[in-house]
């Protein structure tokens, strides 16, 4: 238990610290080109905090859901119904999570690891991520630009290829692990 | 009597115990919610930083000029672009559309807003470094391929119904 608290604390720190390198080498990039266009990066600065004012609505949602997950949704109940057995029933619920879920993809994603770390399937996450592609409320607008017919066969096809991505996923996963599991 | 006195006590002891753990568990519930997010923010930060970056230097101009009429070529283009564009989907129906008066086939810009947001190469540091960097790398390569995949057979089945 320890050895696994050790680890997991272990994983966070890495994670952490790949998270600031990776900013530290952003601000970088904005220093670097502010030398040769100060106008267009202070409209960048603009238009990032324009996102950050558009999604703060969504990270409270997601951050709510975060909590009410890690209260209401025991590993036991997560894997029911989206882990190793959760069966069609399982793609289901990925397929429309994926598609009623709102705003940026990668404000899903700490949501998305706790779920994975509760027991939900790799290819489950997947399909999530491909449906969010199909919006309920943006679908007038797309209507409008390539008319209704292209609209019902585009969902059709990327809710199949969700589906195809996510299993195809999963072999990948289990590969790993067997091959892994040879190695020691 | 004295018994059941004693009895009733402790029943109602028990459940101010579960009570206070149900509260606190709640508690604990969001404060590991928020220490979660707190951990992905610098790379969510250094992301919509770079979406910002994307949004004034890739102008739709700048996309419609790298097309140049190949069926095959433009439908691979569409989907490059999309992968490396973001932002809200639809912005990328208002540049197909435009793309598509400008004469760019049909299956470019399926492909197009298909990876616009199936494949997020800006997105990807933050989605490998919470989902893990083999599934982010894998989810990535064959949600482009898909791309391509999905507009052939969406626009194939499209004039074959129309």
């Amino acid at each position: 238990m320890k050895v696994n608290q050790k680890g997991q604390k272990k994983d966070r720190n890495k994670n952490l610290y790949y998270g600031f390198s990776f900013l530290v080498i952003v601000i970088i990039l904005y220093l670097v080109l502010s030398f040769f266009n100060s106008e267009k990066i202070y409209r960048s600065l603009q238009a990032s905090l324009d996102i950050i004012i558009q999604i703060l609505p969504i990270l409270g949602l997601v951050i709510f859901l975060i909590g009410i997950v890690n209260y209401f949704l025991k590993p036991k109940m997560v894997s029911k119904y989206l882990g190793g057995e959760s069966g069609v029933k399982g793609w289901f619920i990925a397929i429309f999570m994926g598609i009623l879920s709102h705003g940026p993809i990668y404000v899903w994603y700490p949501l998305l690891k706790d779920l994975r770390d509760q027991g939900m399937r790799a290819g489950l996450v997947a399909a999530f991520l491909y449906n969010r592609a199909i919006k309920i409320p943006l679908l007038p607008v797309m209507i409008f630009y390539f008319g209704i017919s292209f609209v019902v066969i585009l969902s059709i096809y990327m809710t199949i290829a969700s589906i195809i991505e996510g299993k195809i996923i999963e072999i990948i996963e289990h590969m790993y692990r067997g091959r892994s599991r040879e190695n020691g | 009597m004295l018994f059941l006195e004693c009895r009733k006590g402790h029943v109602q002891m028990d459940a101010k115990i579960v009570n206070m753990t149900n509260k606190e568990t709640i508690i604990v519930s969001f404060y590991k919610a928020l220490k979660n997010f707190g951990m992905a923010l610098p790379v969510l930060l250094g992301v919509i930083l770079l979406l910002g970056l994307f949004k004034i230097y890739i102008t739709p101009e700048l996309i419609s000029s790298v097309f140049t009429g190949g069926l095959f070529r433009d439908t691979v283009l569409g989907s490059i672009i999309g992968s490396i564009s973001a932002g809200n989907p639809i912005t990328s129906y208002i540049i197909g559309g435009e793309l598509l008066k400008q004469g760019v086939s049909l299956f470019a810009v399926t492909a197009f807003i298909v990876a616009w947001v199936t494949v997020g190469v800006v997105q990807l540091p933050a989605e490998a470094s919470i989902l893990g960097k083999r599934f982010a790398l894998t989810r990535n390569i064959l949600s482009f391929i898909f791309a391509l995949l999905v507009a052939i057979t969406s626009v194939v089945t499209l004039r074959a119904v129309t």
